[in-house]
């Protein structure tokens, strides 16, 4: 029996039609990624790189063609189907951080873990915190903390429910060079810790390089880039 | 629980933010002042039904013109209610040479169940018969009688003298000074004469075909007189009917309804702007949750999950609001009870539970329906919005969605103006405020894309901010137009309406009638009011008659369906003629006659009894006059203000129609304080006049209108705070866009004072219309309360109305700089960092 691939996309199209006629975002796209791969997209402003993430992730739903997470096909249920293998799943790390305003540091951690109805959220909130090294500002408020932080909260919040697969989008796109560093230190260690399967969206060769793949985004398809 | 915990949480980090508390401090303002005012009604309600049953002499009374049926006395006994039997009937009593006409009321031992006499058992002067009685629980002993100071005055008798009480002489042991049941129609009864309902029988007054009222009165400590009631009023027979304690008092009642219904209207101005805030809250509350809400699909929840949140926070918020509203309403109302002070009763029985019940059922369906418009959108948030911040943002909100919000609005006014006229012209008035100031910001807009484009200067900034948002200025004029037609109908309703008010029983209102005045005492009775120097007065005729025929058509009781209609229909009437129409009367369908008129077989009716009795303009009534048919046609109606205290008649002739039938006169005037003693010259002098003293009970409506207002000025309080709120809300939720593109003007180059004077401009025109809209609103409204509710003449304050959109124009700006200024004193990168 074949083993399930963590991601896959098969033939799939995503397009938009208004007045001004179709336009092509996504063409016949075809990706797989195994379990614990690391696998970085890359592209040009514009060129659906976000599009793409939030139809991996379930957000949204393709105009035809398949997800598949896995092994299960996603693009066919609805949208309280996919939220919940998304809460099962997946975890986030997003370009603006996302954190609930009204909600402390440890509160936003702890949300994904009882969305998913764990019993231990609290103290698995609390582990990934300390792990981000933010043991001291539990309490603090996403306002009350600065934009290195508040990504590292993010992370502990994307880690914490030990997801399968990982989803980040342009991590590092909102800090400055030493943060998104320090940033992108913590990411990959924990998912070296993890072996969590990571899907990392980025314009930043560099941070693409860490990865084992790199695919570029070009004209609706993927292309191997891996060369580079 | 964990959608509630989470719901928890979000709610108190979210208070923090202003919405939440203009939310539920709107909510709670809103609930405090319905649970404040049904609190303190509910209490003068029971008081009203007290002070009612005192005036009964029980909780209840069965009423006949025959002995009282076997059947009500044997049910009564079974139902273990307490009963006492009574009569009443006119008759001449005797001392020595001296007769005069009492009524006479024969009472069981235990009379009265509820209340009690006031007597004065020893011998005093005449003069001081009024004063220094105590209360007694007792009545006459078998052989003696207790007899009104009028009558000891008029006979000449004091404690320890005997009358001749048909067969009997009877001693006097007491002078009743006080009792229960002495309301009732005033213009017949003769002074009292209190006897032993053992002694009746042989006094042999009593006779076969005797006019006798017999009264049954019961009470009972819980509710089984209602019970009772219900079981006795189906097996009422002619003749017999049933009094409640809503019966009694009309005056008083009618005092405290006006007095309720201003105070059912402050609390439903409340109600309105606390809704009005509520949905000005709700925008960027909503507008909040937007983000939280995708970022939780994101992570994993369903719909029904973020429903669960969205209903939870919506019922915690609900609780803390209500439960506040409820427990500021009880305290407050604590405070309405003692500006209230000692009226009707010396201390309001306490509130019941209804009030506080009905506060909670209020807050309750009112959050519910703010909300419900935007639940379908907070719940179908796409979890793409994360990566795409314009999904959701559209307001899908359908019309339909506000239905719950129109109908509980709708409820809440009907519940609080308890006049279901009122209610529909607020709701008319409020539907026709948001049409005004629909169109009217259409007008705008329209004219403000005319402006050219090339011109420059700050303002037009601001002038092209309401351009580029017509749905966000629309919506903020309404709030504004809402808070200030709240304050303006407020201000003049609290004035001009109250003074109106108490100026309709002024202070030289006639407290004193007189009746049995013969024809040829009339001059004399002038010639003394000119000499004493007392104001002259209008003296009317008054002829007693039975309406037998309409249209030809005999009187059939049945054919009525209500109490009221059937006791009108029933009595007898006083006819009265007049030249002229009384000036405190109103002439509403036909024609007042002419002079050429006299003689003529013409009726004026009043409007209420033509009503009861569905009599037309036209119609033709017979009335049975001294046993003689007379048959005369409607050929008016009036509306006449029996709160003057005037003496007014239900149905009037022209001169020269009643000539041949015996009248006796009638009229009121005012006494002045201090000057009681001519009431005794008057009578030395007409002794066979009878004086009917109001003074106590003018005194008593008086002293009900001005401890109501005192109690109004309070209540106007919540709703000035509501009115505030709108304001505040319809601040609040348009800051963050304002704060968003002030920072970009500035990021752009526009200097500190070029922002502030497009804000200023921008909430210029805005204060500026809505207090066109609102001042003309409020007076439309305010002249419709006034004139259709209240029954007081308006008068349209125009300097009022100016100082108000005035004010507006310059607080509005003041008042949104005021909420910005914070913010357009930091630096743009400090803004954008937080945005």
């Amino acid at each position: 029996m074949q083993t399930p691939l963590a991601v896959e996309a098969v033939d799939l199209d995503k397009y938009i039609e208004n007045s001004a006629g179709k336009l092509d975002i996504l063409n016949s796209l075809q990706l797989k990624i195994p379990f614990g791969e690391k696998l970085a997209i890359i592209g040009s402003s514009g060129s659906g790189k976000s599009t793409l993430l939030g139809l991996l992730a379930g957000l949204d739903s393709p105009s035809s063609g398949k997800v598949l997470i896995e092994g299960t096909e996603i693009s066919s249920l609805d949208e309280d189907g996919r939220a919940a293998v998304r809460g099962r799943s997946m975890g986030f790390v997003f370009q603006s951080f996302q954190l609930i305003p009204s909600l402390t540091a440890l509160e936003n951690v702890m949300l994904p873990l009882q969305l998913a109805g764990r019993a231990d959220a609290k103290e698995q909130a609390l582990n990934a915190l300390e792990r981000v090294g933010l043991a001291q500002r539990l309490m603090h408020y996403p306002r009350q903390m600065s934009g290195g932080e508040q990504q590292r909260v993010a992370i502990a919040r994307a880690f914490a429910p030990k997801p399968a697969i990982l989803f980040a989008d342009e991590p590092t796109g909102n800090l400055d060079a030493q943060t998104g560093e320090r940033i992108v230190e913590l990411l990959f260690g924990l998912n070296a810790e993890t072996g969590t399967t990571l899907v990392l969206v980025t314009h930043d060769l560099t941070l693409a390089r860490r990865c084992q793949r790199i695919v570029r985004l070009q004209d609706g398809r993927l292309h191997d880039e891996s060369a580079i | 629980m964990m959608a509630l915990t989470i719901a928890w949480r979000q709610l108190r980090s979210q208070w923090a933010s202003g919405e939440v508390r203009v939310l539920l401090f709107a909510l709670m303002l809103a609930v405090a002042a319905t649970t404040s005012v049904g609190f303190f009604t509910d209490r003068i309600e029971s008081a009203l039904i007290k002070q009612g049953s005192m005036l009964l002499g029980g909780d209840l009374v069965i009423a006949s013109d025959k002995a009282i049926s076997a059947q009500y006395i044997e049910e009564a006994e079974k139902r273990h209610l307490q009963t006492v039997l009574t009569m009443e009937f006119p008759s001449m009593v005797l001392h020595g040479d001296v007769s005069h006409l009492a009524e006479i009321k024969a009472v069981g031992a235990d009379f009265p169940l509820r209340g009690s006499l006031t007597i004065l058992q020893h011998k005093v002067e005449t003069a001081q018969m009024l004063t220094g009685g105590t209360e007694t629980s007792t009545v006459p002993a078998l052989g003696t009688i207790w007899i009104e100071p009028r009558l000891a005055n008029q006979l000449g008798v004091n404690v320890g003298d005997s009358l001749d009480v048909g067969e009997r002489s009877m001693r006097v042991t007491a002078i009743l000074q006080r009792e229960p049941s002495r309301g009732g129609d005033m213009f017949s009864i003769a002074p009292r004469l209190l006897m032993n309902i053992a002694d009746i029988q042989s006094t042999g007054l009593v006779q076969f075909g005797s006019r006798v009222k017999h009264q049954l009165l019961l009470a009972a400590e819980d509710n089984a007189v209602e019970e009772y009631a219900t079981w006795a009023k189906p097996l009422l027979g002619r003749g017999e009917q049933v009094q409640t304690v809503a019966d009694a008092r009309p005056e008083m009642r009618s005092a405290l309804e006006k007095a309720q219904q201003f105070l059912g209207l402050a609390a439903m101005v409340s109600v309105i702007l606390a809704m009005v805030a509520m949905f000005l809250a709700s925008q960027p509350y909503v507008q909040k949750s937007l983000d939280t809400y995708a970022l939780m699909r994101c992570f994993g929840a369903s719909r029904q999950f973020i429903f669960r949140i969205l209903i939870s926070q919506t019922l915690l918020i609900a609780t803390l609001g209500s439960g506040a509203g409820v427990l500021a309403g009880f305290v407050a109302q604590a405070g309405l009870a003692t500006l209230a002070g000692s009226l009707l009763v010396d201390t309001l029985p306490a509130p019941g539970v209804m009030p506080a019940l009905g506060g909670l059922v209020s807050g309750f369906a009112t959050m519910l329906a703010v909300v419900w418009p935007h639940l379908s959108r907070l719940q179908d948030v796409p979890a793409l919005r994360i990566l795409r911040r314009d999904l959701g943002e559209q307001d899908k909100t359908r019309w339909l969605g506000f239905l719950p919000a129109l109908l509980v609005l709708a409820g809440l006014i009907f519940w609080q103006a308890g006049h279901v006229k009122l209610a529909g012209i607020v709701l008319l008035a409020l539907a026709g405020l948001v049409l005004a100031v629909v169109v009217l910001a259409w007008m705008g807009t329209k004219l403000l894309s005319g402006l050219p484009h090339n011109t420059t200067g700050s303002w037009k900034l601001g002038i092209a901010a309401l351009k580029r948002r017509p749905g966000l200025a629309i919506a903020q004029v309404l709030g504004f137009s809402l808070g200030l037609m709240a304050l303006i109908l407020l201000s003049i309703v609290r004035g001009d309406l109250l003074h109106s008010w108490q100026q309709s029983l002024p202070e030289d209102a006639p407290n004193r009638f007189i009746i049995n005045i013969q024809p040829d005492q009339i001059d004399g009775i002038k010639q003394f009011f000119n000499q004493e120097g007392l104001a002259q007065v209008d003296i009317f005729p008054m002829i007693r008659a039975r309406l037998l025929e309409v249209n030809a058509k005999s009187i059939n009781l049945n054919d009525y369906k209500d109490d009221r209609a059937r006791r009108l229909a029933e009595r007898e009437f006083n006819l009265s003629w007049a030249q002229d129409m009384q000036q405190d009367n109103q002439l509403l369908e036909g024609a007042w006659w002419q002079a050429n008129d006299q003689g003529k077989p013409l009726l004026s009716l009043e409007q209420g009894i033509a009503e009861s009795l569905n009599i037309k303009l036209g119609d033709k009534l017979t009335y049975d006059v001294a046993g003689n048919r007379l048959e005369l046609e409607v050929s008016s109606l009036r509306k006449v203000e029996w709160d003057t205290m005037r003496a007014n008649f239900f149905a009037v002739t022209p001169p020269g129609v009643l000539n041949d039938f015996p009248a006796s006169y009638i009229t009121s005037f005012h006494l002045p304080r201090g000057q009681e003693n001519l009431l005794n010259q008057l009578v030395r002098e007409f002794p066979n006049l009878t004086i009917i003293d109001v003074a106590a009970l003018l005194d008593q409506v008086r002293e009900i209108m001005n401890k109501m207002s005192h109690a109004l000025e309070y209540v106007f309080v919540f709703s000035l705070l509501t009115g505030l709120a709108v304001l505040y809300a319809a601040l609040v939720a348009t800051r963050e866009e304002r704060v968003r593109e002030a920072t970009l003007l500035r990021v752009l180059g526009a200097s500190r004072r070029q922002v502030i004077i497009a804000l200023l401009a921008e909430f210029f025109t805005i204060g500026g219309l809505a207090a066109l809209v609102a001042s003309i609103a409020a007076s439309v409204l305010a002249y419709y309360i006034s004139s259709q509710v209240f029954n007081i003449p308006y008068q349209f304050n125009l300097w009022a109305t100016l100082l108000v959109m005035a004010g507006s124009a310059i607080l509005v700006p003041a008042a949104a700089w005021l909420g910005m200024h914070h913010f357009l004193n930091q630096p743009p990168r400090v803004l954008l960092q937080s945005i």
